[in-house]
């Protein structure tokens, strides 16, 4: 798992020391990616980010947790304990030859070990520290605890989502904190910037809130607008109208699956051809006949019956239950249909246009005896094309490199440091 | 002193984005270099104006391109002209503004970039170091890279409706194009190693971001389960496979809702304080993890029997004062009112030339000495023209008249019909 061609990338010689759980792994993990020398500094016996699922093969062991896997990869690993007084004195050691500190502990808990910003600072000057905590690290709420869950309620996130005859819900899979590693991963890269430009490091201090509150799109304009929450209305959208509200249904049930399907016209002049279009299909096959002479420039959501949009919508639905997501995604291509197939993660994995693009990429796992298919490059950049330069390391993994070779400790002083509990 | 007429020490001083893009991912990439001190110009055209123009919340009600908070949300700090890139003439206007340029932002249909011939490869003619992004759903080849469609599409294609909402329905809309708010921020952090690139080898780059590829790595641990077990991830309402309880639950007040999710075991027990330990928490079904999960309809049908006697914001605070992870689902409104926000000066208001006062979201991340600094609200459609053909440019005042008289240089007389207020 060496590491190659990494003077093409575009972190090359910059080392990012990475102290944070679960709530901040993403953000070292895209520096990584960009070519970052990232070391991951566990506490001795390995972090609790270990015991998050998925596991391999539904094997609870600390060294075949998915969630770690991801959220590691890219990263060396070294056990160091920064609670005791020789575990603080390497960490300074290790932050002298480094750029950036990337942690996500309570607020005021590195200031308790004397490693706030204000004192590595002192070690290195040019030291940028990142600090991705649920709300930032001073405020009312700086210190309320949260899980996934919580960070995507009180982001607003949850509250939008879900059907509007039951309480609202998150998305199923974390996601907060990986907004707030990306945060963090873009605060950094902004101070980052300024350090080429002066030398001169400073504190980014990421709210996983506003992370998520960032995520809204227009929900923030709605209240301050109209005085109007957006709240989740399920499968569809519902327009607030004079006359009275209209739910409009967009996800349909399909033969293996759903897919989803914009019916308008009038005023959104674009979707007429589309709806006319979506009949045919149908009327080819005999069904939705009595749309067939349908007049779409009469269609309007602004003014359409919901009755009339119900019946409508039943009998494409009653066409649509018949045919694949695969089926209705070539028609929908084939004929300028505003429709989309509703991909399982199934689908994602076999889809043609991520195969033609390499999306897909093989991370070998050697001491799992197999390679393991990751979720690549979130972007292509053609002059540091991203790469796969390790899986994420084991407990440990580079101690000896970093300890031995890098700092010049001699074995007998790892075994003293071992036993006492500091790596 | 900055063009803006006050000294501010800014990270992107100097850095210089000619932005093509629209809608919410691309915009969003000069707008967070701009807050930091970049300099932005928004290229747009009254002939076909930005669909979130077209979009609500209108102010006052008025439906004209310039009325629209959703078409103004994402283009803070910046400068905005007019330019109908369809006419011939254009390509000299355009050429200016790449020569001028550091970075370009584009995120048009595949093609259309090259139509006009601005594409990455003419623009590095015009200027061979350029940083040239690209971001679109599918990406800018493959197969389904044309396929029509927009940002709600991402999210179902990338994966995201199938995973919201609950088992027994059918997969939610994402109203927010939730895939977008993950793209924008990747794109952003992209560019700017590109120009330290730059600096240091002298190069140019290209990025291609597609945004459903960009929406699938925040699913990465599902994805790698998918992989190596054949599990599909589902929808689970608000259910989590390794806590319990864990879920939202009604408080008092209209369609209000708290947050609580237990994570350990000690937390269950501090939970169980703060609602006055009844009868039922002490029972055996309840005693453990493995055990409330195999009861959980019924544990969070007594926990809501509790909580539906308080406000979510009395829930909150009474459960996190004792460290139990709570938190208010926050509507669009409690995001106003919101202490912790407040305190992070999480929303500025900014003086819009034709909405007035409105919000507008800060960056996520506030930076010890170089502060983001959010001076100017977004530009109405073409409202910087004359600064930026006369001072950036170097057009004169007879040159920018033929333009307007040309129709290169487009007016709210250019606007279609079914778009004007």
């Amino acid at each position: 798992m060496e590491r190659v061609a990494e003077q093409d990338s575009l972190l090359q010689g910059y080392r990012v020391l990475d102290l944070t759980d679960e709530k901040g792994l993403l953000c070292g993990r895209i520096l990584g990616d960009f070519g970052a020398d990232v070391i991951k500094i566990e506490s001795p016996g390995g972090d609790n980010a270990r015991n998050n699922p998925p596991f391999y093969k539904d094997d609870p062991d600390s060294e075949k947790s998915m969630f770690w896997f991801y959220t590691n990869f890219n990263k060396k690993g070294m056990t160091l304990n920064i609670e005791t007084e020789e575990g603080i004195e390497i960490f300074k050691k290790l932050v002298k030859r480094s750029h950036f500190v990337i942690e996500s502990f309570e607020p005021g808990y590195m200031d308790s070990l004397g490693l706030s910003y204000k004192q590595l600072e002192e070690v290195n000057p040019g030291i940028i520290m990142t600090s991705i905590t649920p709300f930032g690290q001073t405020g009312p709420y700086a210190h309320y605890k949260v899980t996934d869950l919580i960070s995507q309620a009180m982001g607003g996130l949850v509250y939008i989502l879900g059907d509007s005859d039951r309480p609202p819900t998150r998305i199923s899979e974390p996601q907060a904190f990986f907004q707030g590693g990306l945060q963090g991963a873009l605060g950094s890269m902004v101070a980052h910037y300024y350090r080429v430009m002066t030398g001169e490091g400073q504190h980014v201090d990421v709210s996983i809130q506003q992370a998520v509150v960032l995520t809204l799109m227009m929900e923030v304009e709605y209240w301050d607008i109209l005085k109007f929450n957006y709240r989740g209305e399920g499968c569809g959208f519902v327009y607030s109208r004079p006359q009275g509200q209209l739910f409009h249904r967009r996800v349909f049930p399909c033969k293996d699956g759903y897919v989803y399907y914009m019916m308008g016209g009038g005023a959104q002049i674009g979707l007429i051809a589309s709806s006319k279009a979506m009949v045919e299909l149908a009327n080819r096959e005999g069904m939705a006949l009595e749309l067939k002479d349908y007049d779409w420039t009469k269609y309007d959501l602004m003014t359409a019956d919901q009755k009339e949009t119900d019946h409508m919508l039943d009998l494409v639905a009653e066409f649509l239950i018949t045919k694949s997501k695969a089926e209705l995604a070539a028609a929908a291509a084939a004929n300028n249909i505003f429709l989309a197939p509703c991909y399982d993660m199934k689908d994602s994995g076999e889809s043609s246009q991520l195969k033609a693009r390499d999306f897909w990429v093989e991370a070998e796992h050697p001491d799992l005896g197999e390679a393991i298919t990751y979720p690549g490059a979130a972007m292509k950049v053609s002059q540091c094309p991203w790469q796969v330069y390790r899986r994420a390391p084991l407990i440990g993994e580079h101690n000896e490199e970093i300890y031995i070779e890098e700092l010049g400790f001699s074995r007998e002083k790892l075994v003293m440091l071992k036993s006492k509990n500091v790596i | 002193m900055s063009s803006k007429g006050v000294v501010v020490n800014q990270v992107f001083e100097g850095v210089k984005v000619a932005d093509f893009s629209w809608v919410a991912v691309g915009p969003h990439i000069g707008r967070e270099l701009a807050e930091h001190g970049a300099t932005v110009v928004r290229v747009e055209s009254h002939k076909r104006p930005d669909m979130l123009r077209t979009g609500p919340p209108f102010k006052g009600g008025i439906t004209d391109v310039n009325h629209s908070a959703f078409g103004a949300a994402y283009n803070t700090c910046k400068y905005g002209i007019s330019l109908d890139l369809n006419k011939p003439r254009s390509k000299e206007v355009a050429a200016r503004l790449v020569k001028w340029a550091d970075v370009i932002t584009e995120s048009m249909v595949p093609g259309t970039m090259a139509k006009w011939g601005l594409d990455y490869e003419n623009c590095c003619k015009i200027k061979p170091d350029i940083v040239y992004l690209s971001t679109c759903q599918q990406g800018q080849y493959g197969p389904y890279a044309k396929l029509p469609g927009f940002g709600a599409f991402s999210a179902l294609m990338g994966g995201y409706s199938f995973i919201t909402g609950w088992p027994d329905r059918n997969p939610a809309v994402l109203w927010n194009n939730y895939t977008d708010f993950i793209s924008c921020w990747y794109c952003a952090i992209a560019v700017i190693g590109a120009l330290l690139h730059r600096k240091k080898t002298g190069k140019g780059t290209y990025i291609d971001l597609a945004q459903i590829e960009a929406g699938l790595t925040f699913l990465g641990p599902a994805a790698l389960d998918y992989m190596a077990s054949g599990r599909i991830p589902v929808r689970s309402g608000n259910h989590d496979t390794y806590m319990a309880p864990h879920n939202v639950y009604p408080s008092r007040g209209k369609d209000s809702w708290i947050a609580i999710a237990i994570s350990s075991e000690e937390e269950w027990q501090s939970f169980c304080r703060v609602i006055g330990e009844p009868e039922w928490s002490k029972q055996g079904r309840f005693s453990t993890f493995i055990t409330r999960k195999e009861n959980e309809d019924e544990l969070d049908g007594l926990i809501a029997g509790w909580t539906i006697n308080y406000t979510a914001e009395q829930v909150m605070v009474m459960m996190q004062e004792k460290s139990v992870p709570a938190g208010m689902v926050e509507k669009g409104q409690d995001l106003f009112y919101d202490p912790q926000l407040k305190h992070r000066e999480h929303l500025r208001f900014l003086q819009h030339t034709v909405i007035g006062r409105h919000a507008y979201n800060a960056p996520a991340y506030k930076l010890s000495k170089t502060p983001c600094y959010i001076w100017k609200a977004a530009p109405c459609l073409g409202e910087d023209n004359l600064y930026v053909y006369q001072d950036i440019l170097g057009f004169s005042e007879d040159e920018i008249s033929d333009l307007i008289v040309e129709g290169v240089i487009t007016t709210e007389a250019d606007v279609p019909e079914s778009m004007k207020g």
